[in-house]
């Protein structure tokens, strides 16, 4: 199905948010995630099942003032 | 040394960690600095890339605390679903809420500043507002459940330093035990040891310090202006007048005229 991630289009093969941040290369990464403007915690990644167009944030650490 | 939370720093130093040349020129800068805490943000990864990841480790090894923030953000959803994915990557329930109104001045939307941090306060946040030195909004956020205060010195990056010291003078006055934080605004280590002279608890740089021509000094300027301000307030400054007034005692002085 086609999802967009952090703002572009992508194709996935994997339902839950778990499956799909692993295909995307962030298994073992320190990320947090929302779809759809929702925050997703680690906790609810195995459960949350994501549909066609869903908009998923894949965010991470970064420098700030 | 300033609490926060219940939690006491060992300087009243907070730097931020964005626009430095170089992670090496930033790690020394918080070491000749000493600061003690560090702010951080959330911004989005990519698989490929492992900036994040490797932000992180540097943090790790500063030893520092983290302040993560929810720079850039507009509305209260945003801000807040920001807060939740800081609070989770960070492992802290401290948030610097940052809530812009107006993009030229990034000045805080003290409307939608209130209301992010009453629900984040519920979330069991604590909360780090950026705000300004408005002492009716610097009630209400001290209403909606913070524990500190974070006004602004001047506009985000400006370095044009204290712009209301008057506000400043008055919120410390009307929060005689809250901590008060400036933050943003300063560009001199002077301007930081005039804010910490007015009785001000610590002070958060990050563009004074990250653009100056060598970060590391800098930073370790403002610690010791900070220091300085910091000292002299606890001394108890004189009181200024208008007319002179000899130092050097008239008694025994020599009468040759």
């Amino acid at each position: 199905m086609r999802i967009e991630v952090n703002g572009d289009p992508v194709d996935v093969k994997g339902q839950t948010l778990t499956a799909i941040l692993e295909e995307l290369g962030h298994a073992d990464a320190r990320v947090a995630t929302a779809v759809n403007e929702e925050f997703v915690p680690i906790t609810l990644r195995d459960q949350t099942a994501l549909n066609e167009g869903d908009r998923l944030e894949i965010v991470a650490p970064r420098q700030g003032g | 040394m300033p609490t926060f939370y219940g939690k006491e720093i060992a300087s009243r130093l907070m730097l931020g960690t964005a626009q430095y040349p170089s992670p090496a020129i930033l790690a020394d800068a918080f070491r000749r600095s000493r600061a003690g805490i560090a702010t951080v943000s959330v911004r989005r990864e990519a698989g490929s890339d492992r900036a994040g990841q490797d932000f992180w480790s540097l943090i790790r090894e500063l030893g520092v605390a983290v302040l993560p923030n929810t720079a850039g953000c507009y509305s209260v959803k945003e801000a807040v679903t920001t807060a939740h994915m800081a609070r989770e990557l960070f492992e802290t329930n401290w948030i610097k809420l940052e809530l812009i109104g107006n993009a030229d001045t990034l000045q805080p939307d003290p409307f939608a500043l209130v209301e992010a941090a009453k629900i984040l306060t519920g979330d069991g946040f604590e909360v780090f507002p950026y705000c300004t030195e408005d002492l009716v909004l610097c009630e209400k956020l001290v209403e909606a459940g913070c524990q500190v205060l974070m006004p602004w010195g001047a506009p985000i990056g400006t370095g044009l330093g204290l712009n209301n010291i008057y506000g400043l003078r008055s919120l410390r006055a009307h929060f005689p035990d809250l901590p008060l934080v400036v933050d943003a605004g300063l560009g001199l280590p002077s301007q930081a040891a005039h804010a910490m002279e007015l009785g001000l608890d610590a002070i958060l740089l990050n563009t004074a310090v990250a653009k100056a021509g060598d970060p590391a000094a800098m930073a370790e300027a403002f610690a010791k202006a900070i220091e300085a301000g910091a000292l002299a307030h606890e001394a108890d400054p004189m009181e200024p007048r208008d007319m002179a007034a000899p130092s050097t005692p008239l008694i025994g002085k020599a009468m040759l005229d």
